[in-house]
């Protein structure tokens, strides 16, 4: 035996590593991913692969200029889920600089400045989104309808490589506003919800067939993945559920008392950014607190908080700014929210000893 | 009756089936004996022999020091060879004054006072004997069991909980006690019951016991104060606090004894102990101990007091390949042996040869702030954001994160997936405030004792200058009077 | 404009005069900064620092005069208490992490008690003639003793770390 160097215990491995949890999520991700590739074509791609490849060749330019070596950090997997994360709530035809610039804002403006892995107090993915969406409004809002990969009528391998390069030639004919969009549009109008949400299914909606970012369109894909993730105890229910709730009850109560302009829950919790707000950003390990009783109160704030800005806000989507919103609480929840300590009350000071008499 | 479950927790692997099968194996002699004078909590004991001296098996040869200590006594008859520093069984390797003994082989007992009747002594007297046999709490805290009788008997304590836990891996110690000594453990609770003065006792045995459970239930039968509960097999289910809150859904005050709750919790192996004490007479000499990992042989053996580590290795067959790291104790909380030449002492209950493919990642990554501590800790603290502090040597605002009610289980640092070091940031930042308050407590001993001196001196200078002006005033009456005629 | 300037400049006054009158109402007397110092200090007054005693080091540190580092029998925890209060970074590396407590040799001791009378705790026990003894927990390491032994019979050690003072080390930083 070698001589001892002080290792203080536990001296048994948990199976838990980095890497395995982001390839987790990324699993959990690729139902969702492969659908949007698959119905936006061949454009979507390349620019999934652009924005992750923008990530991962600005996480090492960081790394190499902070002095540190660029594995095991470059390999750990959190920047790929920025990436993808950020990549699936884009437009899918977005043009390429686009992905480049989106890949750089989130892992320097948005990871490297502060330290690294960890030490981020906002969620790269959703600070790049709102960077870009603020920066270039156009770009952001151009939402190409779906054009199925392989499907006549879509684009080929070159011309996607020529619209994603070069831009999209005519515009107008192949995109379309979202739902959101254009439901919000109509309501600011004064046209009567019903008819401006016109023939909206929301069957379509859960499986996705319609316009909307990368990856966002089929909630029932993202919520496949989202119970994945509990199922492997990646995340826990807390966050999801709450933000689910919270924009469900705002929602039904407000379609109940006026249903003339206001939306019900199921159309909320359907379109947009919402599912994978909950299951996937909102849950961010770094940037939500960390007692249980902490997630509710956050998941629940972010809930409220999109449902409140796409209802009265400026913005058809509220998932990003809500979420970012709730990112600048999370050092005041986990201040003030913490789990009781064994032996002490809520507010830290010691039990009182009350002897029982037993029967 | 019904639980209550703990909160957080971990599932570790068991590994119990690899020494859990075989009955307990006896050590011979080995060729010398090193038994610590500090093997307990509180003052170590005074050393009552001289070398060269003979001594012969069970005779006293440390005398306990102040409220908080224990007896230490000679493991076998031999020659006393060296009272002196020798490596304790510690992580830090510092040395501890041990008693050096050459067995002479005869294994000779000394005289012992076997009582009549144990349930004929008084409480006291059972405290009393306790603290003659230097019974120490045997699960690893190693309190003496003496002065935790007293305190449950002051407190008037009524239910007596008998830990069975054995929550850590590979350790199988206790288990196989309570397989094949459950009538001495049995008579151990009894005589406790007696001593604390009525009461129930409650054994608790985790569930992946069943052998243990059926011959403690055996060995109980016909005693109604005594009930065998089975309780689920969670890590750290075996912790005293956590297990009252299992048991009887009330917790510890922070600070608090047990015994404030009217409940006082002792180790099966204590309590096999207090028999062997009480009922023949006989103090703490030898204990189970589990060898297990990369051994030829890992099994349980009852070993002496005072036995090097090596030996144990040995007469396992030696390592099956060189191990990685070598532990005393359990994989969770136990601690690297500084050397193979450290002695077994009271509270060793294992001694486990871990290979690299056992131990977990050392190259610590940064903090993801995945709550999974949180989830983890059985204690409801945030080790994530103590260890934040502790890394900025924050000790004080740990604190206020709640870092000394921290039991350094280990089990935040087990899920975590950046493999941090959690449970030496919080033993580093315990050890510093606790030195800090020891410190402060000095400094103040030090201001009082500097104003005393002050006023000491003031009284002095100004008894002199008394003194000084009564002479002059005598000096100068004296003058007076000599002039008047 | 003449709207904005003079709103602004009413703004300016009103807040100038909450201000002014918060300064004469709120003042805080005397300066508890010296007595919080002092009670940092180890108050035996032994004069290492190079001060008359430990109240005159404090009002130096409090107005900046002196280091932190100046106590060597508070040692680095002092050093670091003082440096916390006042604000301040110091570099410590100088000062022992262990500190140093009187000794007597006992085959110099003569007994003449000139070390007793000058220990400012009364830390020394011994009668004349007798060998002197050190009390080691009331023991401050100002070196006072040290001075007066006629034998050279006083020595400064650092104090053995023991297990009972052991402390696990800091984990080292990690990657990245």
């Amino acid at each position: 035996m070698t001589a001892p160097h002080l290792v203080s215990g536990p001296h048994l491995a948990g199976g838990r590593t980095l890497h395995g949890i982001m390839l987790q999520v990324c699993l959990a991700l690729l139902p969702a991913t492969l659908f949007g590739v698959g119905l936006f074509g061949w454009p979507a791609l390349n620019l999934l692969l652009i924005t992750v490849a923008s990530a991962l060749a600005f996480e090492a330019l960081a790394l190499r200029l902070a002095g540190k070596p660029l594995f095991p950090d470059l390999g750990d997997g959190s920047a790929l889920v920025t990436a993808l994360l950020l990549a699936l709530s884009l437009p899918p035809w977005a043009p390429w600089w686009i992905g480049v610039l989106g890949g750089g804002f989130a892992i320097v403006l948005g990871k490297q400045i502060f330290g690294g892995l960890g030490q981020n107090p906002f969620n790269p993915a959703m600070l790049a989104r709102v960077v870009l969406l603020i920066a270039f409004p156009v770009e952001l809002t151009q939402w190409a309808t779906p054009h199925p990969l392989f499907a006549a009528g879509s684009p080929g391998f070159l011309e996607g490589l020529q619209i994603t390069f070069m831009g999209v030639p005519n515009v107008d004919a192949v995109s379309g506003a979202t739902l959101l969009g254009h439901v919000k549009t109509e309501l600011g109008r004064g046209v009567e919800l019903s008819a401006a949400l016109g023939h909206y299914d929301a069957t379509q909606a859960l499986l996705g067939m319609k316009g909307g970012s990368l990856g966002e369109t089929s909630a029932l894909l993202i919520l496949l993945g989202g119970l994945y993730l509990l199922a492997r105890r990646i995340i826990t229910w807390h966050i999801p559920v709450a933000m689910l709730a919270a924009i469900a009850l705002p929602a039904t109560v407000m379609h109940w008392i006026d249903p003339l302009h206001h939306a019900g829950a199921l159309y909320h919790l359907l379109t947009g950014g919402v599912m994978l707000g909950a299951f996937f950003i909102a849950t961010d390990y770094v940037t939500s607190p960390s007692s249980p009783a902490g997630q509710v109160i956050y998941g629940a704030a972010c809930g409220l908080l999109v449902w409140i800005i796409r209802s009265f806000g400026g913005f058809p989507e509220g998932v990003a700014f809500a979420v970012l919103l709730m990112n600048g609480a999370t050092p005041l929840i986990d201040h003030w929210v913490r789990p009781r300590i064994y032996g002490r009350d809520r507010k830290g000071q010691p039990l009182t000893v009350a002897r029982e008499k037993r029967s | 009756m019904p639980l209550h479950p703990i909160k957080g927790g971990v599932h570790p692997e068991g590994h119990k089936a690899q020494t859990n099968a075989a009955p307990i194996a006896r050590l011979p002699l080995p060729a010398r004996l090193f038994v610590p004078l500090a093997q307990h909590i509180g003052l170590p004991a005074e050393a009552c022999v001289r070398e060269g001296q003979q001594v012969k098996k069970g005779e006293l040869i440390g005398s306990a020091q102040g409220s908080v200590s224990a007896a230490v006594h000679a493991p076998t008859s031999g020659t006393v060879l060296a009272i002196a520093p020798y490596t304790a069984p510690h992580p830090s390797g510092l040395p501890l004054l041990t008693v050096v003994i050459d067995p002479d082989g005869k294994d000779e007992w000394a005289d012992l006072h076997t009582p009549r009747d144990p349930f004929d002594l008084m409480p006291e007297e059972i405290a009393a004997r306790l603290a003659a046999a230097g019974i120490v709490g045997m699960g690893g805290a190693t309190f003496p069991a003496a002065v935790k009788l007293s305190t449950a008997v002051q407190k008037h304590v009524d239910t007596l909980i008998i830990n069975g836990g054995e929550c850590e891996p590979y350790l199988t110690c206790d288990d196989r006690l309570m397989r094949e000594r459950a009538d001495q453990i049995i008579d151990g609770v009894r005589i406790l019951l007696h001593a604390i003065g009525h009461g129930r006792a409650l054994i608790a045995v985790e569930d992946n016991k069943p052998e243990a459970i059926d011959a403690l239930r055996a060995a109980a039968r016909g005693f109604d104060p005594i009930e065998i509960v089975p309780v689920p097999s969670l890590y750290p289910m075996g912790s005293e606090k956590q297990l009252i809150f299992a048991l009887l859904g009330r917790e510890v005050p922070a600070g608090a004894l047990p015994a404030q709750l009217g409940v006082t919790v002792q180790n099966v192996a204590t309590a096999a102990a207090v028999s062997e004490a009480i009922r023949h007479g006989r103090p703490l000499l030898s204990r189970v101990i589990t060898v297990g990992g990369a051994v030829r042989v890992p099994q349980n053996v009852e070993a002496l007091i005072g036995t090097p580590m090596q030996a144990l290795i040995d007469f396992c067959g030696g390592f099956t390949e060189p191990p990685a790291r070598l532990i005393m104790g359990g994989p969770m909380m136990g601690h690297v042996v500084p050397n193979m030449q450290v002695p077994v002492v009271k509270g060793s209950s294992g001694l486990l040869a871990l290979t690299a493919r056992d131990l977990p990642e050392t190259k610590a990554r940064p903090c993801i702030r995945c709550g999974s501590c949180v989830q983890a800790c059985p204690c409801g603290l945030m080790p994530l954001e103590m260890a934040a502090r502790i890394r900025q040597d924050d000790f004080k605002g740990a604190a206020a994160y709640g870092v000394t009610d921290c039991i350094s289980c280990g089990s935040c640092a087990y899920v975590c997936p950046s493999h941090i070091p959690l449970v030496q940031y919080f033993n580093h930042a315990k050890g510093h405030l606790a030195l800090e308050h020891a410190r402060e407590r000095q400094a103040a001993e030090i201001r009082a004792l500097t104003e005393a001196k002050k006023l000491r001196q003031a009284r002095e200078a100004e008894a002199k200058r008394a003194r000084a002006l009564a002479a002059k005033q005598a000096r100068e009456k004296a003058a007076a009077s000599e002039k008047t005629p | 404009m003449i709207l904005a300037i003079g709103s602004v400049t009413l703004l300016g006054v009103v807040l100038g005069l909450v201000l002014g009158y918060a300064a004469q109402k709120l003042r805080v007397e005397g300066d508890p900064l010296v007595d919080e110092l002092a009670a940092l200090l180890p108050a035996s007054n032994c004069g290492q620092c190079g001060f008359a005693g430990c109240r005159q080091a404090a009002e130096a540190l409090a107005r900046h005069e002196a280091p932190v580092t100046l106590c060597p029998p508070g040692g680095k925890a002092v050093a670091q208490k003082l440096a916390e209060r006042l604000g301040v970074s110091a570099d410590l590396s100088g000062m022992s992490d262990r500190p140093k407590l009187a000794d007597v040799r006992e085959e110099l001791c003569i007994g003449c008690t000139k070390c007793a009378k000058v220990c400012p705790t009364d830390a020394i026990l011994g009668a004349p003639k007798m060998i002197h003894y050190v009390l080691s927990d009331a023991c401050t390491g100002c070196g006072a003793c040290i001075d007066v032994c006629p034998t050279e019979a006083l020595l400064l050690e650092e104090v053995v770390p023991s297990i009972r003072t052991w402390v696990w080390p800091k984990p080292v930083a990690e990657a990245a």
